[in-house]
């Protein structure tokens, strides 16, 4: 029996997501990060640590570690590259147009989003928006935290 | 077709279910998730509706026709589920929302009762996590410790030290009958057996065992076993509790009001007797009238066909999975296990199969089923799970293997 694709497969398995996922930019450890944290997606037991070395208000360098499905590392991969070099806030507004775009509210700006905008397709699948977006709450969470704990000496 | 499977007349019961003839996209759905939730025949869902064009009102309370119309099909019910679970009568059935009421029951209504600091609580590492939350609730209100049996690699209870665990500190055993996870079937006789000699009560997790198998709860002499409905063909929110009499007696209520009180007094009150003192407000009664008709269409089939088709349709996914190079957990004889087949295949993860074979009309479950004990155990995130009941076929197993080679097509080019 033959059967078709019927939905949007190749939406979502575009080769730019597959080859982030199978080869991964920035997954490792930084030894020397400012602020890190873990957190994981209670419904498929992903888990995702992400690493940013944070210098006055810039993002220096960002790396993740953590095992889970194509989606989710794949969205981590991609984002390791768009926030490197930017500044704190920079890279925190990129997290809410990114949460906008798996929303459906924001119609993604291929300049600022580059690879990232392969994930729009993940709209489709709302049970998978939370795999997508998962690398980029730790991010968040990170420099949030990075933020209260006064870790950017020449931030606000 | 597969016709015949296990005495079952497969493409009759299909008939039976409407909604296996829609579509997904343009693919006919392959439903391989009864685990999660079986799929309902018309014969329930007509059970239900007639319910409501007919019959309804509010049980016990209405000195009308109505009223007594829809008490004794709420009532039919329950002498249903008590004659299918061999229960010595009704009254022995508490009506719940389904397993997850039913342990918070035993677990609020006798543990906090009869639970105190050094007793403890044994469990094992199979639980759904609806067998495991209530007792940590109730073990952090009593001060009871939990205690877990562990796996074996096959995914089977290590009972291989079982006598320092289950010990005559041990107050409850609470053990599933088929793990969700794994599909193990556990030894509930001689886990009864081994729990009374230590003078400890026995509850039974049988939301996956009841839809597929005969269950004589005075035969086993079980003393509290919990069922869901809508994984048996009934609707959502229908299920219940068995208790012997003795235990349903001694429990308190967890939920106070309407129809559970015998007086109301400004300072106490006193509650009606077993079951109705565990079924305060109104209850989901079409949904149990309902559960009354999913019974009726398992019996007419043959609860030992049922295991039959169960047996066999397990064993053709397990060794077409192993077959493909997939990694199942849990036993691979299909003798010793439900139909519940976990498996991780390939490097495909196990939510981007369940998205690549959602595209060929096949539904089947990625995550940790409500069982990270088992995970861990495992050492394993999720697995993707394949579950059958009586109206899946082999082909529906050969169109899933079609979709994992789909996937593996598309993780490894």
């Amino acid at each position: 029996m033959i059967r078709g694709t019927t939905l949007a497969l190749d939406d979502i398995y575009k080769e730019v997501i597959l080859d982030h996922y199978k080869s991964p930019r920035n997954k490792r450890e930084l030894d020397d990060a400012t602020v890190s944290c873990t957190r994981n997606n209670p419904l498929c037991g992903d888990e995702i640590t992400v690493f940013a070395n944070v210098e006055g208000d810039r993002v220096v360098e960002v790396a993740f570690e953590g095992a889970g499905c194509s989606i989710s590392q794949s969205s981590a991969s991609m984002m390791t590259e768009a926030v490197t070099g930017t500044t704190v806030e920079g890279a925190k507004d990129m997290a809410t147009r990114f949460r906008g775009m798996m929303a459906g509210e924001v119609e993604p700006d291929e300049d600022a989003f580059g690879d990232l905008v392969a994930l729009k397709g993940v709209v489709q699948y709302p049970i998978r928006i939370k795999c997508a977006v998962l690398a980029w709450d730790v991010l968040q969470e990170a420099l949030d935290d990075g933020e209260a704990s006064g870790e950017h000496a020449h931030h606000p | 077709m597969t016709e015949h499977m296990g005495g079952l007349d497969v493409e009759a019961i299909r008939a039976d279910f409407p909604i296996l003839s829609r579509s997904v996209g343009d693919l006919p759905l392959v439903y391989l998730d009864s685990a999660a939730t079986s799929q309902k025949p018309r014969q329930v869902i007509e059970a239900e509706a007639d319910f409501y064009a007919a019959h309804n009102a509010n049980t016990h309370r209405g000195i009308h026709m109505l009223g007594e119309e829809a008490t004794e099909r709420y009532e039919g019910a329950r002498a249903t589920v008590a004659r299918f679970l061999g229960a010595p009568s009704p009254e022995t059935i508490v009506f719940t929302r389904g397993v997850t009421e039913s342990i918070n029951l035993v677990a609020q209504g006798w543990g906090r009762s009869f639970l105190h600091e050094g007793d403890e609580i044994l469990l094992s590492e199979m639980e759904h996590h609806s067998n495991i939350v209530p007792w940590q609730m109730t073990a952090a209100v009593t001060g009871a410790k939990l205690r877990y049996l562990p796996l074996t690699d096959d995914g089977q209870l290590d009972l291989s030290d079982l006598g320092s665990l289950l010990t005559d500190r041990t107050k409850i055993l609470s053990v599933t009958g088929m793990s969700n996870a794994l599909g193990t079937i556990t030894p509930l006789r001689q886990l009864v057996e081994s729990a009374h000699a230590v003078g400890a009560v026995v509850n039974v997790d049988a939301a996956q065992l009841a839809p597929h198998h005969r269950i004589d709860v005075a035969a086993l002499d079980v003393d509290l076993l919990g069922f869901s409905g809508h994984k048996m063909l009934g609707p959502t929110a229908s299920g219940g509790l068995y208790g012997k009499a003795e235990i349903l007696e001694a429990m308190s209520p967890m939920m106070g009001g309407g129809e559970m009180i015998h007086e109301v007094f400004k300072d106490h009150s006193t509650y009606k007797s077993f079951p109705y003192k565990f079924e305060g407000g109104t209850m989901p009664v079409a949904q149990q009238v309902g559960l009354g008709a999913a019974i009726d269409y398992l019996e007419a089939l043959g609860m030992d066909n049922v295991r039959a088709h169960e047996e066999e349709i397990t064993a053709y996914a397990l060794d077409r999975l192993l077959d493909a190079g997939a990694t199942v957990y849990g036993p691979k004889d299909a003798s010793a296990r439900g139909g519940a087949v976990s498996f991780w295949f390939k490097d495909v993860h196990p939510h981007d199969l369940a998205t690549i074979v959602n595209e060929q009309g096949v539904a089947i479950r990625a995550g940790h089923h409500c069982a990270q004990l088992v995970m861990r155990r495992f050492g394993t995130p999720a697995t993707a799970r394949a579950s059958f009941y009586v109206y899946n076929t082999k082909e529906e197993v050969d169109v899933l293997i079609e979709a994992l080679a789909r996937a593996e097509a598309i993780f490894t080019t």
